[in-house]
């Protein structure tokens, strides 16, 4: 019900209506819900035909870059799973 | 150009929930019981295994967002006098269609003849509305914070365009109240919450600010992917493990700021205020909990214009439906009895079975996977 999904704006008419590309799949939402000024190319997210808010690159590609470093951490054996977690001093 | 990012499988990389995975297990250093709020939190937990993956400390305690699940069935059965009237258009969004009430379903009664809309948009009744101009036309508006914007939205459209055949029965919920609720016994087994995803991209992290101060329980709003959900947990074990005052910690950046959509916010200010309190299926009544139409709006307030046609009686769940203690993380849906017999996704007896993000529904469909060490 809650479920929104990220999806890219490809065109925005006079009417404040964005196409939106979901996965491939094309449709109509209002952007009128959204503060900031909403251009061709931004990601927003997208919940029963609104746009709710646009969705930060930068951040996603920051949280990104964090995983990358975890997974690289445990490639290279730097992550040692049973080492704490033995006595629950809370 | 610049290469695109997925926004939606980068943040289901196998690799990544591995390595978030092991950094939990590594980090983690007391037992802790992570209440995910929102339904679809539980959707992800589920679908993507994740109990599986994580250290046994890691207990998840399925909350009551699902906006579906916690419909009083007098409310239902409000949809489904509401649709029995003459001359009327019943419209509504998600599952509601196919949840029983006391007698019936909307589902039942539409195949029965009855004109009955499932929407993809609010704004479809504006189009729905103007087709059938000798119709009354009924919106059963349903959502936590996700969605009243855009039923106040359309209020804001139908008051602009003066359009006279348009009511609204208001069913909109929130998320704090029912959270302290489930706190306030002093019996619910939570040490943490999982913040939902796009209810705070609406209101922003700071509605959760006093429940943290209240109950000193750490809150981490999250993502709704996989990965989003794994770091969120290793934000919280890092907060216990920090031993620092708690606070409100923001996973989900990429959407969520404190202070939230405020065209939204405003928009909802605007036509909406609290009730008293509203009754919320499998927890009971709980003050200021939900929203109405302000009183200046009552000539299309469907609650007060079709007063005389809706049932006042409150109805609850079968005595051995036991959500109650699945909310407050005193019991799994296994523990129930009935669970999965006499209680299936086709045949709900009590709110969790209701929807597939409730919690008995989603362990029955991901049954197997979830019954960690049993
Ligand atoms: S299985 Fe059905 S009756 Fe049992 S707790 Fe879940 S919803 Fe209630």
């Amino acid at each position: 019900m809650c479920l929104s999904i990220p999806s890219k704006v490809v065109e925005i008419d006079e009417n404040n209506y964005a196409t939106v590309d979901t996965l491939g799949v094309k449709r109509q939402v209002t952007l009128d819900l959204i503060p900031e000024p909403v251009y061709v190319g931004d990601y927003v997210l997208i919940h029963v035909g609104f746009a709710m808010n646009k969705i930060s690159k930068e951040e996603a590609e920051e949280s990104l870059r964090i995983y990358d470093e975890i997974a690289k951490q445990m490639r290279e054996g730097e992550i040692d799973e049973d080492e704490g977690n033995v006595n629950y001093a809370t | 150009m610049q290469p695109e990012i997925d926004l939606i499988t980068s943040f289901r990389n196998p690799e990544h929930i591995k390595a978030l995975a092991a950094v939990i297990k590594k980090e983690v250093s007391r037992p802790i019981n992570i209440m995910e709020v929102c339904g679809g939190h539980t959707h992800t937990i589920m679908k993507f295994g994740l109990p599986q993956i994580l250290p046994e400390e890691i207990n998840f305690v399925h909350g009551p967002g699902c906006p579906v699940c916690i419909m009083p069935k007098e409310r239902i059965d409000h949809a489904i006098a509401l649709a029995s009237m003459p001359n009327t258009i019943l419209a509504t969004l998600g599952d509601m269609i196919r949840v029983p009430g006391s007698q019936t379903s909307l589902q039942k009664l539409r195949a029965e003849g009855k004109d009955i809309r499932s929407l993809y948009s609010p704004l479809d009744v504006i189009k729905i509305a103007k087709e059938n101009p000798e119709k009354n036309v009924v919106f059963f508006a349903i959502g936590f914070e996700t969605t009243t914007p855009m039923s106040a939205a359309l209020v804001e459209i139908v008051l602009k365009e003066d359009i006279k055949n348009v009511f609204f029965h208001i069913n909109h919920v929130t998320v704090p109240e029912p959270v302290d609720a489930i706190m306030s016994g002093g019996d619910a087994k939570i040490d943490a919450f999982l913040g939902p995803s796009h209810v705070s991209v609406i209101t922003g992290y700071k509605i959760y600010e006093p429940i943290v101060q209240k109950y000193g329980t750490p809150i981490s709003v999250a993502g709704f992917e996989p990965t989003d959900v794994m770091e969120s947990i290793l934000r919280i074990i890092r907060q216990f493990n920090a031993g620092t005052e708690r606070f409100v910690d923001n996973q989900y950046t990429r959407a969520v700021s404190r202070e939230g959509n405020l065209k939204a916010q405003e928009l909802i200010a605007r036509f909406m205020e609290q009730r008293e309190h509203f009754r919320w299926r499998g927890i009971g009544d709980i003050p200021k909990s939900a929203l109405k139409l302000k009183d200046q709006f009552a000539h299309m307030d469907a609650e007060v214009v079709f007063k005389e046609f809706l049932p006042t009686q409150e109805l609850d769940d079968h005595k051995l439906c036991i959500c109650g203690s699945i909310l407050k993380g005193l019991a799994k849906p296994y523990d129930c009895k009935v669970f999965g017999k006499a209680c299936t996704p086709s045949n709900p007896m009590g709110s969790c079975m209701v929807s597939s993000e409730g919690a008995c529904s989603a362990y029955f469909k991901y049954g197997k996977l979830s019954k960690k060490g049993a």
